[in-house]
C-alpha cells in the first residue's frame, strides 16, 4: 500500500518537473566535478569571437553573481585582470593560455572558468535588429587540469518581441528597435540574462557549491 | 466536503505556483549585491578613471549592507582595496583584502600574494 502510494507522489512529481520544462534533457555526466568538489572559481576574462571589443569586459562583469549564488568562492574579476595586467599580459587569449598549475600557484582558485563570447550585439536586418549573446564555458580543475563541466547560453531581444503587428507594425517596431539600441547598452543586460542562464545552478548546469545551503543536494526536488 | 474542495484547490494553486516558477524556484539570494556588478563594470569602462565616485557608491552600499544585516558578496572588499589603490588611497587597501580574507578564507592565497606586493 504504502509503495503504491509512494508510486503516485512520484509520478505526480515527474509530472510537475515536466510542466516546468526542466527535466528533458539529457543529464550531464558530473563524475569528475563531483570527485574535485570545488570551492573557489577563478573567472578568467572571456575569449570574444564577435565583433564588438565590449564583449569581454561586458560579460566578465556580469559573471560572479550567478556563480556566487550558486555557492563558490568568485574571485574578484578585476582585481584579477589587474594582477594579470600587471605581470604582462593585456590579452584573454593570453591570460587564458597560463597553465593551470600556475593559475593555482598565484590565485589558490580550485577551478578555472574559460569563457569564449560567440556573439555579442546586434544584427540589423531589413526589418528588426536583434541584440543576442551567446557564450560558452568550460569549468577546470586547476590542480588537475581536468574538465568538470561545460555549457553554452543565450539571451536575445528576439525572445519577447511579438510579430503579430502585420508588416507596418514590424516596420514601425524595427526603427523602434533600432533607436533603443543605439541609446542604450542592450548589449551589457543581454549579457547578464545570458550569464545567468550560463552560470546559475540548474539541470546540466553548476552544481550547487559548498557557500549554498543547496550544496550536495543537485538534482533532489525541492 | 468543504474541507475537501478547500484542500483541492490549494494543491492546485501550489501545483500552478511549481509550473509557473519553472526552475527559477529561487530562494532568498546568499548576498546583498547592491551595485557591485555595475560599478566593476564602470572600472572596466574607465580604463582607471572615475574610481571615486565607484569607492563612494561602494562604500554608501556597506551601511546598506549592514543596515539590513546581509553578507556583502565575494571580492566585495578586495574589489574595493583595488580602488582605493587607484586612488592613492595606501592606508584603507590592505584593510580591504585583510577583511576579504577574513570573510572568505578561500581567498587568503591571492588576498596574500597582493600583500606582498603591495608592501613592496
Amino acid at each position: 500500500m504504502r509503495f503504491s502510494w509512494m508510486k503516485g507522489l512520484l509520478s505526480a512529481v515527474g509530472v510537475v518537473l515536466l510542466a516546468s520544462g526542466c527535466a528533458t534533457q539529457k543529464p550531464y555526466d558530473y563524475t569528475a566535478y563531483k570527485q574535485s568538489r570545488p570551492k573557489s572559481v577563478l573567472i578568467l576574462p572571456p575569449l570574444n569571437s564577435s565583433p564588438d571589443v565590449k564583449a569581454t569586459y561586458s560579460m566578465l562583469a556580469q559573471m560572479s553573481t550567478p556563480l556566487a549564488e550558486a555557492g563558490y568562492y568568485v574571485f574578484p574579476v578585476a582585481v584579477v585582470d589587474e594582477t594579470f595586467r600587471q605581470n604582462g599580459l593585456t590579452a584573454p587569449g593570453d591570460m587564458q593560455a597560463v597553465p593551470p598549475a600556475k593559475l593555482h600557484e598565484i590565485f589558490g582558485a580550485d577551478a578555472a572558468l574559460y569563457v569564449d563570447v560567440k556573439r555579442y550585439g546586434v544584427t540589423y536586418t531589413v526589418l528588426s535588429s536583434d541584440v543576442t549573446v551567446v557564450a560558452e564555458a568550460k569549468l577546470v580543475d586547476l590542480k588537475t587540469g581536468q574538465l568538470l563541466w561545460d555549457g553554452r547560453a543565450s539571451a536575445s531581444s528576439a525572445e519577447q518581441q511579438n510579430n503579430s503587428g502585420g508588416l507596418v507594425g514590424m516596420l514601425v517596431s524595427a526603427v523602434i528597435n533600432q533607436i533603443a539600441n543605439s541609446l542604450t547598452e542592450k548589449g551589457h543586460v543581454y549579457a547578464g540574462i545570458a550569464s545567468q542562464r550560463l552560470l546559475s545552478a540548474h539541470p546540466n548546469g553548476v552544481l550547487y557549491g559548498p557557500r549554498s545551503p543547496r550544496y550536495g543536494q543537485d538534482g533532489v526536488p525541492q | 466536503m468543504m474541507m475537501l474542495s478547500r484542500g483541492m484547490s490549494i494543491g492546485a494553486g501550489l501545483l500552478l505556483a511549481a509550473v509557473m516558477s519553472g526552475c527559477a524556484n529561487q530562494p532568498k539570494p546568499l548576498y546583498h549585491w547592491g551595485p557591485y556588478q555595475p560599478q566593476v563594470y564602470e572600472y572596466f569602462k574607465g580604463d582607471g578613471a572615475g574610481e571615486q565616485e565607484q569607492i563612494a557608491a561602494l562604500e554608501e552600499n556597506i551601511q546598506k549592507a549592514r543596515a539590513k544585516g546581509e553578507a556583502l558578496p565575494p571580492g566585495y572588499h578586495a574589489h574595493l582595496g583595488l580602488l582605493y589603490s587607484k586612488a592613492g588611497k595606501e592606508d584603507q587597501v590592505k584593510q580591504q583584502f585583510e577583511t576579504e580574507k577574513a570573510l572568505f578564507p578561500e581567498s587568503s592565497s591571492f588576498m596574500d600574494f597582493l600583500l606582498r606586493k603591495f608592501k613592496k
